[in-house]
């Protein structure tokens, strides 16, 4: 201020160049506070309390240093642990929830792109899921799935099936809490796949016609290489979605267990428990930071494939 | 003129210093928590009343907002801020980690002296003592019961006065009151249970303090360190327990929306809880005709029940200043009066912690309370180090047996082996 | 983006991949809508359960009946009046507004500068916003929650609306996502200006925000949206009954001993259907800002 102030006596006005740059720091300044203080401050803060032996309730909070990454460690290496059961679930709901969600909104796409009459309504309907609430609806997904009295088991008597116990069992529980977290999803994938095909230049199909290609070879050698960029935006997007699952799981299992027999329980879920329930906060640090590690690992992957396709 | 004005500040501290403590002199407040429960909070607001005017020198500010769910948390904001109660109520099951954490104190040998409190309250409180020290107090204890619908005995051609007296008994009523939807005799068909074995609830209880000694065993050695319910009586006593999911095929959790609520909603003949779900009965289904009586006898002829209370610890804050120290100490006293046991009794429903006030005449005649006040004659109390860690080692196993189709015997081992690696880890980073 | 062609003009866009392929179009056409329909269905039947089950009496609850024999509104009346939910509406709606406020006026303002400042730091200063979305907000809670317990200013922010909202009043994808429209307004409008004795301040309220409007509003009813159905922060932010937002009050409706399906199918139907309603009406809006934003992340 002081600077400023001598040197506008000197000359009078700033230049336009100085006065801009002044401009651009007062403008920022929150922003920077807030990056720096909410953001950027809480990452280290993070790390550092992975290595302490963290305790809200207590006194002292002691230094361990990587004492809590070696328990991570040897959670993962017992023949059974919740830990390893996240780590394990969690790699499972991305591995079957992304292609089966990315699959489905493809399909769908296609032949919405290919109708007018109703296409409007179609959208809607598709695309409502995923503005509600999850928990809103994991409840009621949670109520679908029960044995007897929910619509499910209801159908499957009607239609004379055997009835299913779906959240109940391990062998069910995590494909029932998946198929929740697809369909409230899908939607979303559907527009960014359709709004890909819009931008497919029209002459490419005409072209693809006066040489009388099949639609199979239409989509397999126009469509799909041309939608590459929609397709890679999703699969990252999608894939850290499913490794930060959390809500449907803590409103669709036994009181939020992630059960039955860990068969549901994630990576998020288990670090809350250990966080907010048993207070083992060095140790729940330590679960994110490798959280953390899984998503850079994703988001690395993305940026070098897509650089690779720009080069 | 620079002297001049330090000896002025330093005049102004010293007055308001002075300022601070006379204030304190004629007013210490202290802050209560406790969780969200309705007749708890009124009965609470009751004693503090009654204490406020016999210590007209002392505030009791009562923090009841908080839910069961979020407690522990809310504990565990205030803490790193020095804010947060004085006293404060916690399952007894949880002392052992907020002791753990530095965030109790022991209670001081006067009043509370182990002479005192031994030939005063309930023997299941001598479970807060743990290092040489007590660290909390009840005002009242539960015990569990067997609930039993008579509507359902009756339909079923049982005597509905007569409910099941030993563990046989248990199984052949339930087989009898057990309906299903067709011809198929599995869980998904039951539209009426027998019983329904639900370790998520009380039957982790049941199953570690009665089952195994009725069975013969012990669940831990006496000095809580070591876990033995992974023996034969142990392993005999889980395959009792799970058969009736298993074998008998008489209910499971699983169905009609848990087994506590097919009991409160009518749909099961025979349940195992605590005197506190008489109030969920009273409020979610007044028209249950259902009756309570004490635990079944085993096989050995015994009687044996499980006792919990919510109990009143002193806080690390309050420590740290003598006034409300002796505020928190006065006022602990006051809550844990058998006038106090009493006034709990009448206007909660949970059993009086001290004995003369527990052996009430009116209180065993009582069909509802007095089989859960006759418990307490034979009552045990668990000694946990981390009460939900350890009931899930017990839900595990459970649910290894009958989803996962593992034997009794090795589903106990397991759950014995991870339980006792919770105790060492505990006492590991005590020592 | 799309190529002007004799058949674009003149037929619609479904017809231009169809020519010459008739015989085997109204096939394709017709499978196409089957299998649309029968998607859409599953699509709403959960919410045709949560609404009917919304007005079930609780005996109803545990039979096997689609829709309820005798309708009531007796549920609607137990949750309004003798729950919180009320108030977990006014604070969902309370964070949401202020979030969305603060997100639309400081992403904008920062993607402003972005866009259309040189200054020393500029680049290291964008690149430590960013850095910010390679970071988990789930690895942030803990912390979040320690910084909420004992703050610098206040006493504490557990069981406050800022509290609640703090982690997201300025977004670092939205800030992104106006420079890259910022970019779009043209130098020559924001020099003249100058020339007018235009503020700094003024050129960017006056000029840059009503150009960059169809941008500010997408990112608006996202952050609307996403904030209304947060979930994991407010969980931890809040303790109190009176403070919860509308996910975590109906998360807490079941409790140990209780699951009452009624009230919580009517809690989920009144935090979902007035979303409905705005997205029905925004529909176009938000479907084009979705393709909008998300091609360019």
């Amino acid at each position: 201020m002081q600077r400023k102030h001598t040197r506008k006596s000197s000359s009078f006005h700033m230049t336009l160049a100085r006065k801009k740059i002044v401009w651009a720091y007062i403008f920022l300044a929150i922003p920077i506070v807030f990056f720096a203080y909410i953001r950027i401050y809480p990452t280290f803060f993070a790390f550092q309390m992975s290595l302490h032996d963290y305790n809200p309730l207590a006194a002292e909070q002691p230094f361990v240093g990587f004492e809590n990454y070696e328990k991570v460690y040897e959670e993962l290496s017992k023949r059974k642990s919740t830990t390893k059961a996240a780590f394990r679930n969690t790699i499972s709901y991305v591995a079957l929830g992304v292609p089966i969600q990315l699959f489905l909104a493809l399909a769908i796409a296609l032949m919405l792109n290919e109708i007018r009459f109703m296409s409007t309504l179609y959208r809607i309907l598709f695309f409502l899921p995923f503005v509600t609430s999850t928990i809103a609806i994991a409840w009621v997904f949670r109520m679908l799935y029960q044995p007897r009295f929910g619509l499910f088991n209801i159908i499957l008597q009607l239609l004379s099936l055997p009835q299913q116990p779906f959240l109940t069992r391990p062998q069910q529980a995590l494909p029932s809490v998946l198929a929740l977290v697809i369909w409230q999803g899908m939607g979303f994938a559907v527009i960014i796949f359709l709004a890909g095909l819009k931008q497919i230049p029209r002459t490419y199909y005409e072209a693809a016609e006066v040489d009388g290609a099949s639609r199979w070879h239409t989509f397999r050698f126009i469509t799909l290489p041309l939608l590459n960029p929609s397709i890679v935006y999703l699969l990252v997007l999608q894939t850290i979605s499913f490794l930060r699952m959390f809500a449907p799981v803590i409103a669709m299992t036994e009181q939020g267990r992630g059960g039955p027999l860990d068969s549901t329980v994630t990576v998020v879920l288990q670090t809350y428990r250990e966080a907010f329930q048993s207070f083992n906060m060095g140790y729940a640090s330590s679960l994110t930071v490798v959280l953390f590690a899984m998503i850079l690992g994703v988001t690395i992957i993305q940026l070098s494939v897509t650089s690779r396709r720009i080069n | 003129m620079r002297k001049l004005l330090a000896i002025l500040a330093l005049g102004v501290i010293v007055l308001s210093l002075g300022a601070v403590a006379g204030a304190q002199d004629d007013m210490v407040e202290i802050e209560y928590w406790q969780y969200n429960f309705g007749a708890r909070v009124d009965a609470m607001n009751m004693l503090i009343e009654q204490f406020e005017a016999e210590n007209p020198g002392i505030k009791v500010v009562h923090n009841s907002d908080i839910p069961y769910a979020d407690f522990r948390t809310e504990l565990a904001a205030s803490a790193p801020a020095g804010v947060g109660p004085d006293v404060v109520t916690l399952f007894y099951g949880w002392i052992p980690a907020f002791v753990d954490a530095g965030y109790l104190v022991p209670l001081p040998e006067d009043p509370f002296s182990e002479e005192f409190i031994l030939e005063t309250f309930s023997p299941m409180v001598a479970n807060s003592k743990f290092e040489g020290s007590y660290w909390a107090i009840p005002t009242a204890v539960r015990s569990l019961a067997l609930f039993w619908n008579k509507d359902i005995f009756e339909a079923a051609g049982l005597d509905p006065e007569s409910p099941p007296a030993t563990l046989d008994d248990v199984v052949e009523m339930a087989l009898a009151t057990t309906v299903y939807d067709g011809d198929m005799q599995d869980v998904l068909s039951i539209t009426q249970q027998g019983h329904a074995p639900a370790l998520a609830s009380q039957d982790h209880h049941w199953f570690r303090e009665v089952l195994i000694r009725q069975y013969g065993g012990a669940p831990y050695s006496d000095d809580g360190r070591t876990v033995t319910y992974n023996s034969e009586e142990g392993c005999a006593a889980f395959s009792w327990l799970a058969a009736f999911e298993t074998e008998h095929v008489t209910g499971s959790n699983d169905i009609l929306d848990g087994a506590t609520n097919a009991f409160v909603n009518g749909e099961s003949a025979i349940h195992v809880d605590g005197s506190f779900r008489v109030g969920t009965i009273a409020r979610n289904n007044p028209d249950l005709n259902y009756g309570v009586a004490e635990l079944p006898v085993g096989p050995n002829g015994e009687q044996h029940t499980f006792g919990s209370y919510w109990t009143h610890g002193i806080t690390r804050r309050a420590n740290d200043d003598p006034a409300r120290l002796e505020a928190a100490v006065k006022f602990l006293q006051f809550i844990t009066t058998p006038e106090a046991g009493t006034l709990w009794v009448n206007n909660v429903g949970e059993l009086p912690a001290q004995l003369s006030a527990a052996s009430d005449e009116m209180i065993l005649a009582d069909p509802i309370l007095g089989p859960f006040s006759a418990g307490l004659a034979y009552s045990h109390a668990t000694f946990f180090v981390d009460e939900s860690a350890q009931r899930q080692v017990l839900i595990d196993a459970f649910d290894n047996i009958r989803l996962g189709g593992m034997d009794p015997c090795e589903a106990l081992d397991e759950a014995a082996a991870l339980e006792q690696e919770l105790i060492d880890n505990f006492w590991a980073d005590r020592e | 983006m799309e190529s002007v062609t004799p058949s674009n003009i003149f037929k619609d866009r479904g017809a231009a991949s169809s020519v010459g392929r008739a015989g085997q179009d109204w096939k394709y056409k017709f499978f196409s809508y089957l299998l649309l329909t029968m998607i859409s269905f599953t699509m709403i039947v959960p919410f045709i359960w949560m609404l009917s089950t919304s007005f079930k009496p609780e005996k109803e609850i545990l039979r096997r009946n689609v829709f309820p024999v005798e309708p009531t509104l007796e549920n609607y009346n137990e949750v309004v009046y003798r729950t919180d939910l009320p108030l977990w509406y006014k604070n969902s709606f309370i964070v949401a507004v202020l979030s969305t406020v603060s997100v639309a006026f400081f992403d904008a303002l920062a993607g402003f500068v972005f866009a259309k400042y040189e200054f020393p730091g500029k680049r290291p200063i964008f690149i430590l916003f960013l850095t910010s979305l390679m970071v988990p907000t789930e690895m942030l809670l803990i912390p979040w929650f320690i910084m909420s317990s004992n703050p610098p200013i206040g006493g504490t922010w557990v069981d406050t609306y800022w509290g609640i909202a703090f982690p997201g009043v300025i977004t670092a994808a939205g800030i992104f996502l106006m420079r890259q429209f910022m970019q779009g307004v043209p130098d020559e409008l924001l020099d003249a200006g100058r020339i007018d004795g235009v503020s700094e301040f003024g050129l960017f309220w006056r000029v840059a925000v009503p150009l960059s409007l169809p941008a500010i509003g997408a990112l608006c009813i996202f952050n609307f949206l996403g904030n209304w159905n947060a979930f994991i922060w407010p969980l931890i932010a809040t303790t109190r009954s009176e403070m919860f937002t509308l996910p975590v009050g109906i998360q807490q409706f079941s409790s140990e001993a209780d699951t009452p399906w009624n009230l919580i199918m009517t809690g989920a139907s009144l935090s979902v259907l007035p979303l409905l309603i705005v997205v029905i009406i925004f529909q176009r809006y938000i479907i084009e800002g979705i393709a909008l934003t998300g091609l360019k992340g």
